[in-house]
This record gives C-alpha cells, sequence and structure tokens, in this order.
C-alpha cells in the first residue's frame, strides 16, 4: 500500500512535469564545448551549441546541406568573380540591444583574417583581400581570385557575425543575432539558452533549451531512459539503440553526417611509406564487420574519402575488398615488417573499431600495438607530432578532400599531381567540370591507398517520440533548434 | 573453528582465481584475442558457457585472462611496497628518533597525504595508460603502507631483551634487523600483503573501469565492466560476472588476511579465548 | 603542548611545499598542449602560439611555479585555460556539489555503522555477528563504481524513483538532495563496511577492559557498560577513520561523479586531465592534499590533546 502510494506520487510528479515541459527541451551532448565563442575555437561542440541558435552568419546551411540566405538576404558576384556584394537583413539586432550593420561584419571579417586571429578555420578567410561597409546594409567582400565557394564559407560556425562591443565576453557569455540569447552556462553541466522575443525572424516554438553534457556512454543511456534527457542527437551509444527503437516512448533518427571515418595511415614513416603495405592493410580489413561490431550496424562502408550522399561520390569499396589472401600475398613480398602503433582517439568508432581492426590485421601477420589516448594527446602527438603509424578518426567537415592536398597534413600525403587537380578545383565553377574533377580526386587517393576507408560515420540520435524537428542529418555540426516543438 | 572456516572459504576463493589465471596461460575455452563478430552477444550455450561479448569473444575465457592481469598487476603493486617499503621501515626503526627516521616517516606522511587515486589517474595520464603504469600508480602508495607497518613491528621488537643482548654481543644494527627483526615481523607483512593485494585488484579494478589499467586486446575486469556498461540491460550477464569475479576475489582475499591475522597473531588469539 | 603543536605545524608547512613542487613537476610532463588542444583539429600553429602567449605558457618553469605557488597562497587560482573563468569560481561552484556528497555519504555510512557495529559487538560470537561480519567484508569488496551501476539499472531506469544523475542545483532543495542519493549510497556502503567493523573491534576491546569488568561488577548490565562506558571510549578509533574517510570522500567520489554525472570536483579534475586544463588541475590536486594534510594535522593534535605519551614523540 505504502509503495502504491509513492508510485502514485511519483506519476502525478512526472506528469506535472511533462505538462510543464511542453515548451522546453533539454539535450543532450557528448563533449562540452571549451567555450562559447566559434570563432574563436574549432570544437565542434561549440556549434552543436550556437549555431543558428545564437550566432548567425552571412549565409546558413540548410538541414539538407544546402547553402542557404541567413543574416544576408541576397548576394551578387560581378562579372570577374571577384568581388561579392551580400545585402544584409534590415532590423536585424543583437541581443544586447545594438543593430547588426556593415561594420560588424567588417569586425567580424577582418578579426577573422588577421595575423593574431586564434580563428581554427582560417583558410576559410584566406582569398579574401578586403572587406568593406558600402551602406549600414550593404557589405563588398574582395578576393585575389575568383572563389565559387564563398557563400559556403561564408555559412560555416566560424564565420558567424560578431559584434565588436561584446566579443571580449563571447567566449563565456556569447551575444549573437540568433533566435535564442545565452542564458547560463554551468561549467561541467549544462548551457542554457532562451527564446529571443526581439528575433528578426520567425520565432522558434521552445522558449528554452537546455544541453546537458554527458561524456559516458552508460550515464548517456540512463538519462535518455529516465527522461532527464529529451534528445540526444548525436547519441554514444549504438549498441542500446535497438532499445530504444522498441520502447514507444521514444524514436531513434538515424541519419548521414559528413564524416568519413578512416584508418589514417602515416605515409611517410616506414613501412608505410611502401604503398603495398597500405593496400595490405586495406584488403585485410572486413568493413562490414566494423560496422557490425563497433557501430552495431550503422554506418555506410565507403572506399574513398567523399560521402556517400554526395551526388559525386564514386563507390571505389571494391578496389580495397576485403581478401585476407592478397594481403598475406604482398606482405610475404615486402617481408617482415615491426609492430605498427595504432592510436585511438576516445570516441568508440575508434576503439571498437581498433580492436577489431587489430584482430583483423593480426589475421594476415600484421601486429599492432593499441594506445588509448586522450584527445589533448591525440592533438599533440598524432595531429600535431605525426607520431604514429595508424590512426582512426572521423573526418566530420564537409567536403574535405582537400586536406590530401596538404602534404603537411598529419597523414603526410604528398603527390604533386592531387594537388594540381585540387588547385584547379578551387578555381572551377562549372558544375560538369567540377563534378569530374572531384571523382578524379577520389579515385586518386583510393588508388594510391593513401589510408583505409571505413565507414562513413551515421548520425544516430534519440529523442522522445514526441518532439519533432530534430535534424536528421548532419552536414554540419549544429543543433539547430529553431523548428524544434513539441507535438501533442 | 569459525577462525578456521575463514580461513578456508577466503583461500579456496583465491585458489579458485588463481587456478583460473595460472590455467589461462596454456588453455582457454576459446582465444581471447580472435574477434567473431557473426558470434556477439550470444547468450551461455555448451560452447560458450558464460556467453559471448559485443565482439563475439567468449565471457569465461575472457576472465581468466583477465584474473591473470589483475592478480599480476595487484602483485606486483606488493612487491614494489614491500621492496622499498620493508627495508625503509626497518631503516627508520634501526635510527630511531635520527633525521632518517623522521624523513622517512615525514615522506610516507606526504605520500599518504595524496589523494591516491587521483594521483593515480595524474600518472597513467602523464605516462600514458598501461599495465606497467597501474602497477606503479598503484604500488607507489604501498610503499609507506609497508614502511610503517614493518617500522611499527620493529620497533616494538627492538625493546625487547633478546634483541638488546644482541646489541649487547656486538651484533650491528643492520645484522639485526635482517636477523632477528625481519624474520620476525614475516607474519605482520604476510597478513598485510594479503589486505594489499585485495586493494590492489579493486585498484586496478577502477582504473581500468576509466580506461587507464591494461590496454585492449588485454583483457582486465574493470575495462570488460566498462564496455559491458550500456548493454546492461540487454545482456546483464556481461557487466555482473566481471563484477562478481572481482567481488569475489576481493572477498577471498580479506577472509584469508583476516583468516591469517587470527591464526598468526597470539594477541588476537588470546582476546578471542 | 605548544611545543608539539609548533613542531607538527612546522613540518606541515614542510610538506605543503614538498607537495606543491612535486604536483607542479608532474603536471609539467604531462604530453599535451592545452592551445593545440582548445582550438582543435585544423588549428593553424600561428593561432596555437598566439593562444600560447595569451595563456602565459610560454614562460620559465621557476617563473611559472613561483607565479602558481604564490597565487595559490592569496587564494588567486589562476585562470581556467578550457572555461575562461577563474578557477577559484569553478572549485567553489563544484565544492556546492562534493561538499555535500561527501558530507551525506558521510552521514548514511555512519548511520548504517554505529547500530550496525554495536549489534556485532554486543551479540559477540553469535549467528548475528557473523552475519554482520560476513556482510561488512562483501561490502568491502565490492567496487563502488559497479554498485553503483547495479543501483542505476533498479532504482532509476526500472523502478524509476530517482534519476539516473546529473545535478539539478540548490535552488530546489529536496531535488538536489534526491540527486545526490543514489551516489551517496554508492559511496557509503564499503565505508559503512569498514566503519561498522573497526567500531565493533573498537567496542569489544574496551569492553575487555578492567574498568568495565569494575562497571560489569559494580552490577551494570552489560548493555549498560557498553553505552556508558564502552561507547565512549571506543569513540576514539572510529572518529579517526571518519575524518579520513572524509577526506577520501571528498577527493575519491571521482569515479561515482563520472558514473553519476555530477558536476564536483572529482568529475572538474577528470576533465581538466582530458583537456590539458593544467592549471584547473594542479591547483585542485593541490586543494586536496591540503585538505589531507591539515585532517592528518588536526586529528595529530587531538590524539596529543588527549593522550600526552605522544607528545614526545616529537
Amino acid at each position: 500500500m505504502k509503495h502504491l502510494t509513492l508510485a502514485a506520487a511519483m506519476l502525478a510528479l512526472t506528469a506535472g512535469m511533462a505538462q510543464a515541459q511542453q515548451d522546453t527541451i533539454t539535450l543532450g551532448m557528448v563533449l562540452e564545448p571549451p567555450n562559447l565563442d566559434p570563432t574563436g575555437g574549432a570544437a565542434a561542440a561549440i556549434d552543436e551549441v550556437v549555431y543558428a541558435n545564437i550566432f548567425e552568419g552571412l549565409t546558413r546551411f540548410g538541414p539538407d546541406g544546402a547553402v542557404l540566405p541567413a543574416l544576408a538576404e541576397s548576394w551578387e558576384v560581378s562579372e570577374d568573380g571577384t568581388v561579392y556584394t551580400f545585402h544584409l537583413h534590415d532590423g536585424v539586432k543583437f541581443h544586447d540591444g545594438t543593430d547588426m550593420t556593415a561594420e560588424d561584419v567588417v569586425f567580424t571579417l577582418d578579426r577573422a583574417r588577421a595575423e593574431d586571429s586564434t580563428n581554427a578555420q582560417k583558410a576559410l578567410f584566406t582569398g579574401i583581400t578586403g572587406v568593406a561597409a558600402v551602406d549600414p546594409l550593404t557589405v563588398q567582400i574582395t578576393l585575389a581570385e575568383p572563389n565559387g565557394n564563398l557563400p559556403f564559407n561564408m555559412a560555416w560556425g566560424d564565420a558567424v557575425i560578431v559584434a565588436p562591443e561584446s566579443i571580449d565576453t563571447a567566449a563565456t557569455a556569447p551575444v549573437g543575432t540568433g533566435p535564442f540569447t545565452f542564458t547560463e552556462w554551468v561549467q561541467g553541466d549544462h548551457v542554457t539558452i532562451t527564446r529571443n522575443d526581439a528575433y528578426w525572424g520567425a520565432a522558434p516554438a521552445l522558449a528554452s533549451a537546455t544541453f546537458k553534457f554527458i561524456s559516458d556512454p552508460n550515464a548517456a543511456f540512463a538519462a535518455m531512459m529516465a527522461g532527464d534527457v529529451d534528445a540526444f542527437p548525436n547519441f554514444p551509444a549504438p549498441e542500446t539503440l535497438s532499445q530504444f527503437e522498441s520502447d514507444p516512448r521514444f524514436k531513434v533518427i538515424v541519419g548521414s553526417t559528413e564524416g568519413e571515418t578512416i584508418l589514417a595511415m602515416n605515409n611517410k614513416l616506414a613501412p608505410l611509406d611502401d604503398i603495398r603495405v597500405r593496400e595490405a592493410i586495406a584488403h585485410a580489413i572486413n568493413r562490414q564487420d566494423i560496422v557490425d561490431g563497433a557501430m552495431f550496424g550503422f554506418g555506410t562502408p565507403i572506399g574513398t574519402h567523399f560521402a556517400p550522399h554526395n551526388p559525386d561520390y564514386v563507390d571505389l569499396t571494391a578496389l580495397s575488398a576485403y581478401d585476407p589472401e592478397k594481403s598475406k600475398a604482398l606482405m610475404a613480398e615486402v617481408g617482415e615488417i615491426p609492430a605498427l602503433r595504432l592510436m585511438l582517439p576516445p570516441p568508440s568508432y575508434a576503439r571498437r573499431g581498433g580492436e577489431i581492426i587489430a584482430a583483423q590485421l593480426r589475421e594476415v601477420g600484421i601486429e599492432t600495438e593499441i594506445t588509448n589516448l586522450e584527445w589533448a594527446q591525440w592533438l599533440e602527438q598524432v595531429f600535431g607530432g605525426k607520431d604514429f603509424d595508424l590512426t582512426i578518426i572521423s573526418h566530420t567537415e564537409p567536403a574535405d578532400i582537400n586536406i590530401y592536398a596538404r602534404p603537411d597534413y598529419y597523414f603526410q600525403y604528398d603527390n604533386a599531381e592531387f594537388q594540381a587537380l585540387i588547385a584547379e578545383l578551387g578555381v572551377t565553377s562549372d558544375p560538369a567540370r567540377r563534378s569530374e574533377l572531384n571523382k578524379q580526386a577520389q579515385e586518386m587517393i583510393a588508388q594510391d591507398y593513401v589510408n583505409a576507408y571505413l565507414f562513413q560515420l551515421a548520425k544516430t540520435g534519440v529523442a522522445n517520440a514526441k518532439i519533432e524537428g530534430l535534424w536528421e542529418n548532419a552536414p554540419t555540426q549544429a543543433n539547430d533548434l529553431t523548428g524544434v516543438r513539441w507535438t501533442e | 573453528m569459525r577462525l578456521n572456516a575463514q580461513l578456508w572459504i577466503g583461500a579456496a576463493l583465491t585458489a579458485v582465481f588463481l587456478a583460473g589465471a595460472v590455467l589461462s596461460f596454456v588453455w582457454t575455452p576459446h582465444d581471447v584475442t580472435a574477434l567473431n563478430i557473426a558470434d556477439k552477444l550470444r547468450p551461455a550455450s555448451s560452447t560458450y558457457l558464460l556467453g559471448t561479448d559485443h565482439f563475439g569473444r567468449d565471457l569465461l575465457s575472457m576472465l581468466m585472462v583477465g584474473a591473470r592481469t589483475s592478480i599480476a598487476v595487484a602483485l606486483v603493486a606488493v612487491g614494489i611496497g614491500l621492496g622499498l617499503g620493508v627495508p625503509l621501515g626497518l631503516l627508520a626503526a634501526a635510527t630511531r628518533g635520527s633525521l632518517i627516521d623522521e624523513v622517512v616517516m615525514r615522506g610516507n606522511d606526504l605520500i599518504f597525504a595524496f589523494p591516491s587515486l587521483v594521483i593515480a589517474i595524474l600518472i597513467t595520464a602523464v605516462f600514458g595508460p598501461s599495465a606497467l603504469n597501474a602497477i606503479l600508480a598503484i604500488g607507489i602508495f604501498n610503499i609507506p603502507v609497508f614502511a610503517r607497518v614493518s617500522r611499527g613491528g620493529a620497533l616494538s621488537l627492538w625493546t625487547l631483551d633478546w634483541i638488546l643482548a644482541a646489541r649487547v654481543a656486538g651484533k650491528g644494527r643492520l645484522r639485526i634487523s635482517l636477523e632477528h627483526i625481519l624474520p620476525n615481523i614475516v607474519n605482520l607483512l604476510i597478513v598485510q600483503g594479503t589486505i594489499q593485494f585485495s586493494l590492489g585488484i579493486l585498484a586496478e579494478a577502477a582504473l581500468s573501469y576509466v580506461g587507464l589499467g591494461a590496454q585492449p586486446p588485454l583483457p582486465s575486469w574493470g575495462r570488460m565492466l566498462a564496455e559491458a556498461q550500456t548493454m546492461i540491460y540487454t545482456n546483464p550477464a556481461l557487466a555482473i560476472l566481471p563484477g562478481l569475479a572481482i567481488v569475489a576475489m576481493v572477498l577471498g582475499l580479506n577472509l584469508m588476511g583476516d583468516g591469517l591475522r587470527d591464526l598468526l597473531d597470539p594477541r588476537v588469539r588470546r582476546a578471542r579465548a | 603542548m605548544l611545543r608539539y603543536a609548533f613542531s607538527r605545524a612546522l613540518s606541515l608547512a614542510v610538506s605543503l611545499i614538498v607537495a606543491s613542487v612535486v604536483i607542479f613537476a608532474v603536471i609539467e610532463v604531462i604530453p599535451g598542449d592545452p592551445a593545440s588542444y582548445m582550438l582543435g583539429l585544423n588549428a593553424t600553429p600561428e593561432a596555437v602560439d598566439a593562444l600560447r602567449d595569451q595563456l602565459g605558457l610560454n614562460g620559465s618553469l621557476v617563473s611559472r611555479y613561483l607565479s602558481w605557488a604564490g597565487g595559490m597562497l592569496t587564494g588567486d587560482f589562476g585562470l581556467s585555460y578550457t572555461y575562461k573563468v577563474p578557477v577559484a569560481d569553478l572549485v567553489a561552484q563544484r565544492l556546492w556539489v562534493s561538499l555535500p556528497l561527501a558530507l551525506y555519504a558521510l552521514a548514511l555510512s555512519t548511520l548504517i555503522a554505529f547500530p550496525v557495529g554495536l549489534i556485532a559487538a554486543a551479540r559477540r560470537g553469535t549467528v548475528t555477528d557473523y552475519g554482520i561480519m560476513g556482510a561488512t567484508q562483501l561490502g568491502i569488496a565490492v567496487p563502488n563504481f559497479w554498485f553503483a551501476m547495479l543501483l542505476v539499472l533498479v532504482f532509476a531506469v526500472n523502478l524509476r524513483w530517482f534519476s539516473a544523475g546529473g545535478f539539478p542545483g540548490w535552488s530546489d532543495p529536496g531535488a538536489a538532495i534526491k540527486a545526490l542519493t543514489l551516489p551517496a549510497v554508492a559511496l557509503a556502503l564499503p565505508q559503512a563496511s569498514i566503519l561498522a567493523r573497526v567500531m565493533r573491534s573498537a567496542l569489544i576491546e574496551t569492553l575487555g577492559q578492567d574498568y568495565i569488568r569494575t562497571a560489569r561488577a559494580k552490577g551494570l548490565s552489560r548493555r549498560q557498560a557498553t553505552t556508558r562506558h564502552a561507547l565512549r571510549n571506543a569513540m576514539i578509533p572510529v572518529l579517526t577513520i571518519i575524518g579520513l574517510q572524509f577526506s577520501f570522500l571528498l577527493a575519491g567520489a571521482i569515479i561515482i561523479e563520472n558514473v553519476f554525472y555530477l558536476p564536483g570536483l572529482g568529475r572538474l579534475i577528470f576533465q581538466g586531465i582530458t583537456q590539458r586544463d593544467l592549471i584547473v588541475v594542479e591547483s585542485l590536486v593541490m586543494l586536496l592534499v591540503f585538505a589531507v594534510i591539515l585532517v592528518t594535522f588536526l586529528v595529530d593534535l587531538a590524539y596529543a590533546a588527549v593522550d600526552p605519551r605522544l607528545r614526545r614523540r616529537a
């Protein structure tokens, strides 16, 4: 009897909470942003909180990855393709009440491309030679040479518009133009944002939203199950998704990301400077086992560094099909090689995938030595110091095959032919030619077995079944809440 | 009667795990490093006596090799404590009240003052996670424990008449420490060693649970728990069995330690009578 | 007594200095550059170097140690690399989780251990005693993080009585205490087991002493003798253990805080290590060491006040 009343009281309590929750939402995130200034740090977690919610750029990414107008309602390009004129929306205000004008755009872009800029994506701004305010609502950007990608570049979280008055506090108290204003950040726990009633665009349905940081997959699962979190757009425990699918309280949202998950190899360091060793590794890997074992079936096998949902994608998986006999034959030709150092960053695709790959390589006689690294160590030792043989990482930036044209990039692929190809791609605006170049690039890196291409990371999200409007795919790292609402 | 029961139950539990660990060197039901994704998350069956994990590895084999990892880490950590702590404790006792004694004892206090788990995490973060660094991190905190125990035991011996007699007979302090003191504190050290051994198992489990112990593909109980955590709802055996293994092993050692203390320490025996 | 207190205070100071040097040295060796971590994957080397300058990471070792140690003395713990807020604020914020959690767990542990230890001592040698002793053995052998997992499984996921983790803040004290309940239980179980055993043996020891026998001979019942005399004398070792457990709970909750994702001190250290927020790590470890050394110092003084024989040791 006593238990019954307790249970009844609990029910009443939770029901009451559900009532009050109609226009607020709690989202789970794996990583906490180190700060909240997307123009001063590259951590994806920053964009996952602020992109499209607090900060907006001249342009923005839509849910399907298309570049849409944002603060700039339209733009045109000069004949020779070197001058872009952006026309800003009228009546846009920052959250502190000041007007957003062309001067703020000039300030933002000048700051981002300055010598001492700590913007992590400075490459987005490299071709820009001048930014000028024509009038309060018109901005002109001058380029050194034509770049059809400028509107795309301006859509990134690193290019959002900030104001000189509030930039000093952006790291802890961001002030933007978006539909939500920053409310509080309890470090180590959550960030809360509240609807901006003075927003220039369509008002969002949610009155407020809380981003809760839960890095432990088990805690994430428990929080979701217990209803502490309403949605977890990038759920860290794929092994539990079947559990959510069978529970009517939840829905599982599976979409695509821009994350090519690769077994990166150090192309300059022996023995991986030998293409036969790299090819042997590629043929020793059974992608389906990795997708099944590490991702519990979520993920699409890829054969090159390109997203399968992209129209220009070429399926090259056959080039590196699972063929352990071929691997053994190649390795017999090469002879003995020392154990390879396999460095694994924290995400479960890397840790679990690494164990599977180590076992698959052992089958063909290639020994590995696994080291688990925290992100900071991985960035310093692998990404910065290039002190590794193998590593597993998902490259989540959109359309980033051009990293193979950077010989100093951590996997150190140095091919002049490929670099020329990417250079041509950078100045080509004809869609047919661009598509052809993209395909050539994909084939070139696949034939050189630069890295072993594993699978396209799936976006596996879990949400309360009554929530709609969350992004299904992840064309960029963001949790755009403008269209999110509770149904009932 | 009870004394024997405690000792025997403890010894039996410990023996089971030791046997499993030793056996795992020559034979396990299945290969623990070979993955078999097609057979993942199987329930217990005649092929897989305790079922398989998320990579299709045999759980029983994993537990056996995991016992080996735990025991090895804890044992070597105890060895570090004994090897460095006992000489320091004996030295401090032999030179009682001297500067050496003071430095040793203050050093001990200092190590005791450090929050051990935090420091263990720091050490593994500095030198990289591995079984070896876990051993070091645990072993360091064993040094002051053994130094204190052996100093305390030795001090009470130094006041005994026959030790004084040996001293008068011209034997040096070093010789007395080795010939007379050490053999008489062995009982104390065995009891303390058993306790530190069980604490070491717990510490190793905690470290590998947070990913700072033995690295894959070497199985360890703590990491098995961490990996199975999200599957506790669908495959509870994966998260429950390694936990039970830790509990049983630690319980066995503690019971054995208590039983040994009762058996070896005459003071306790008298109190019980 | 004063001389003793002074000499102990001196060694306290020396310990703190040695500890600060050790901590600083260890932190310096940690691989991983906070600046490159903060800027992420595609950061240019110039951006990283600019940030290193901003953070004051380019100074010499000695000057950095002195400014850190000097700052600690004046209560200025520096600025967190990752959060860009004063470390002291972060610590204060986290203390509001860790301190109540430690006290909660300690209270639970004491509440369980006292009656249990008392009963075991009173019923010494009976089945009850053996049962209790067996149960405490089990309690000591259970890893607290595994126990926490089981608690979450039963009480948060299946019964849904408690939330699985997180901390709602103290604006609603009821909710805050509820959120700390499962972690406190997970932390308290092994501590209560240890404490109950200490309690039992301390009681048995005092019960065997002459003055208790005298009291019994004077006609006091065993229960009266226990509560009036033995309990008071048995408190000395029990209180020592409680003191030690408190500092352990403050620092040792690190894994439990992770299981329940509580924003406490332990998790702050762990986050600090993984994010290379070294200033947070070194300041926090130093604070915890200070807390433990201080507790030991106070316990020593209390002992000396009670037992004059100890003062001669110094």
